[in-house]
């Protein structure tokens, strides 16, 4: 069967005076009806930009998809008008971002903001579309949705602004939400409350999930599959206990060892990945973890690892994924 | 009621050579009332918002403190108040016998070289249109701490390899720099002065869990070489697991417990510490699936109207009445481990 999205070898740059940047340079992967993937990696590789890439999103100038091809429920989103893009932009595909204030209109109650969504995309009748948004806002946990509907955002709290964010995600009935960053800005048990939320709702509802987040342990609870992203690629890509377990790229095995862990006793000094992120305009033909990486080789400099088959569906482009998989096992 | 006493034994080996019983600052009592106004020519003061309401804790010499809680708890009030950078209402700041609430702001201009701030956004902290060495010699030369200017630079230069920065970043500007960078840049200003105790603010919080770990073991060492102090305020659990000897926990205002860290890492007593430690997820999928997920309800009170009696009662899964009463007396149940609760 195939999948419900499937990207392939997407590139997206940004045509910039300091060079083009090489936000997103050949991006595969596929997300299942109903399933939640994760995406991770520092600051600057690529994750948003993917994801904008997907709804099309990306300001030209500078940016641009340049190769690829994205397919939804069997359409080819880039062949797409300019029209179609929107109605799947309301309808099939939504989007939670990290600051909810950036996406709500502050001059608009909650009410209208929810059944504006629904009557431009559905063709639900101005009772039905209220009636929808309390029972909405009732799911997403916000008590008395009545009183809600005619309050504004500034009235509301970041928590509740990112429920209100979740309820219009989910107001058309998408069949996959993308979130960035949806409980960065947010408490730890704010953080944990959305987060169960958008899981019950998913999976209740059948709704595929991308979640982007530089939070390894939000991955390791939510997360059925994981792509670990580096300088505009994926490098590794495997079930979470595939990325946690058994990591074969320096990068994702140096990505866990840097974190400290709450449930454990310090045992010595943090074990960071030296070095600092690569420049997205300055990347050669090597292997662009090569500069931080301790088991670079010639190799490693002459040609791009690809992405290759561990087992089953894990996956890790590495000339040298056997030697970082026995110094993990000789580790544990 | 008491301030905690001196922290726990010391022989665990994760004290690695934290001294002392040498109190640098006990805090006692602490409040900072923020008058809310109403009125345009007229300003009444309608409310106040309780931002710290009580606290008491002692920081010993060498030792990291860290101080945790959620958006809004006073934490940041709290480093605030310790520098005088606020006026607070009562209490005691005691730094080195002295107690800081009586010193004018001349005295405290002294005092200020010894304790330092680092902040969590290292970009709106620096200035944008100085060179990163001009950064790092203003204090030293306003201060006149190195009076010439050729030492000052062989310090500038100094200070940047003790940061892990290259002597040739002396010529960049903010802006040339990722946000690593900057944050070493933050904490060589501050060593500039050479302080004792340095109030660390989410001086990590923004940075990428790979450059986070290179930052975090340079405020070791740094405490290691020096000799220096730490209040560490985070509101990441594991990292301040990780660096901190003791923990203190606030919310809404108020201390609800403080334990040597592992003690409260793996036995919280308070409602609200089990709360917070549930909802942090651990980066291990099979541990995390065994987790329950209780998750804490309810969202975080307004300050200027806090619950009566225990402020954690509208969100505990233990509260009684009697708890909507009383604040619960702050108290040591264990030998070093403090607790604001009547049910623990
Ligand atoms: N409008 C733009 N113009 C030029 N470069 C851009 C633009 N938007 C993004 N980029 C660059 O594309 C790269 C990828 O950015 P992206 O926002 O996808 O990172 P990210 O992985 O989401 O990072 P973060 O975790 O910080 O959100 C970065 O190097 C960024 O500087
Ligand atoms: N100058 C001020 N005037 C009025 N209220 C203030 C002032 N400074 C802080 N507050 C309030 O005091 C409370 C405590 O704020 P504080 O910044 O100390 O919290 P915090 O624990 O540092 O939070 P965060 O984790 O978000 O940084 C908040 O409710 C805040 O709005
Ligand atoms: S391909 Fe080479 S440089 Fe790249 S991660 Fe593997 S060992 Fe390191
Ligand atoms: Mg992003
Ligand atoms: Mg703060």
């Amino acid at each position: 069967m195939a999948s419900l999205l499937e990207i392939d070898k997407l590139k997206t740059q940004f045509f910039t005076t300091a060079g083009v940047v090489k936000a997103v340079d050949g991006v595969s992967y596929t997300v299942d009806e109903g399933e939640t993937v994760a995406v991770v990696g520092e600051s600057g590789c690529g994750k948003s930009v993917t994801a904008m890439s997907i709804l099309r999103l990306i300001p030209w100038p500078p940016g641009k998809i340049t190769d690829g091809e994205i397919r939804f429920a069997g359409k080819d989103l880039l062949a797409l008008s300019e029209e179609e893009m929107r109605n799947v932009r309301g309808k099939d595909i939504s989007m939670i971002f990290q600051e909810p204030m950036t996406s709500l209109n502050p001059v608009l109650s909650i009410g209208m903001q929810l059944t504006e969504t629904m009557l431009a995309h559905t063709d639900i009748s101005e009772e039905d579309a209220h009636n929808r948004a309390v029972e909405l806002l009732g799911m997403v946990g916000i008590s008395e949705p009545e009183r809600r509907l005619v309050q504004y955002p500034h009235h509301l709290s970041g928590g509740m602004r990112q429920r209100v964010m979740i309820a219009m995600a989910l107001s058309c009935e998408p069949k996959l939400i993308i979130a960035d960053e949806p409980t960065t800005a947010l408490d730890v048990t704010i953080q944990a409350q959305i987060l169960e939320l958008m899981k019950n709702l998913t999976r209740d509802l059948g709704v595929a999930l991308i979640i982007i987040t530089h939070n390894l342990g939000v991955v390791a609870r939510y997360a059925d599959r994981v792509n670990v992203m580096y300088a505009g690629k994926i490098i590794e890509s495997g079930t979470a206990a595939d990325i946690y377990y058994r990591p074969h790229h320096p990068y994702t095995l140096a990505l866990l060892k840097s974190v400290p862990r709450m449930d454990q006793q310090r045992q010595a000094k943090l074990d960071p990945v030296e070095g600092q992120p690569p420049d997205l305009t300055m990347l050669d033909e090597g292997c662009a973890f090569r500069p931080r990486c301790r088991f670079a080789t010639t190799e490693c400099a002459e040609g791009l690892p690809s992405l290759e088959t561990v087992e089953g569906g894990h996956a890790t482009a590495c000339f040298n994924k056997d030697q970082v998989a026995a110094t993990m096992k000789e580790a544990s | 009621m008491s301030p905690p006493n001196e922290a726990v034994a010391r022989e665990d080996a994760q004290f690695r050579g934290v001294p002392t019983d040498d109190v640098l600052i006990d805090l006692k009592d602490l409040k900072m009332h923020f008058p809310v106004t109403e009125g345009v020519f007229i300003q009444s003061v309608i409310a106040h918002v309780k931002a710290v309401d009580g606290i008491s804790f002692k920081i010993m010499k060498g030792e990291t403190l860290g101080l945790v809680g959620e958006s809004g708890c006073g934490k940041t009030t709290t480093g605030r108040c310790i520098l005088k950078l606020e006026d607070p209402t009562s209490g005691e700041i005691i730094f080195h016998g002295q107690d800081l609430m009586n010193l004018d702001d001349k005295e405290m201009v002294e005092v200020r070289k010894k304790i330092q701030v680092i902040f969590q956004d290292p970009f709106s902290s620096l200035n944008p249109r100085m060179k990163i060495g001009e950064i790092i010699a203003e204090p030293m030369r306003v201060h006149n701490i190195v009076p010439d200017e050729e030492a000052r630079n062989n310090r500038v230069v100094e200070l940047l390899n003790t940061c892990g920065l290259k002597a040739n970043f002396a010529d960049r500007y903010p802006h040339e720099m990722s946000g690593g960078q900057r944050q070493r840049v933050g904490i060589a200003r501050a060593l500039a002065m050479n302080p004792e105790f340095i109030i660390c603010d989410e001086a990590v919080s923004a940075l990428d869990v790979s450059i986070q770990a290179q930052v975090v073991n340079l405020l070791e060492d740094l405490r290691e070489e020096f000799g220096l102090t730490y209040l560490f305020i985070s509101h990441d659990l594991s990292v301040v697991r990780h660096i901190s000897h003791r923990v203190a926990v606030m919310y809404l205002g108020h201390m609800v417990e403080l334990a040597e860290c592992d003690e409260l890492f793996d036995n919280p007593l308070h409602p609200y510490t089990r709360a917070l430690l549930e909802a942090v997820p651990i980066p291990d999928p099979d541990l995390e699936n065994g987790r329950a997920h209780q998750i804490i309800k309810g969202e975080i009170p307004s300050p200027i109207n806090p619950p009566s009696g225990c402020v954690f009662h509208p969100r505990c899964p233990s509260a009684h009445d009697g708890c909507k009463k009383e604040f619960p007396e702050f108290r040591e149940v264990k030998p070093g481990h403090w607790v604001a609760c009547t049910e623990v």
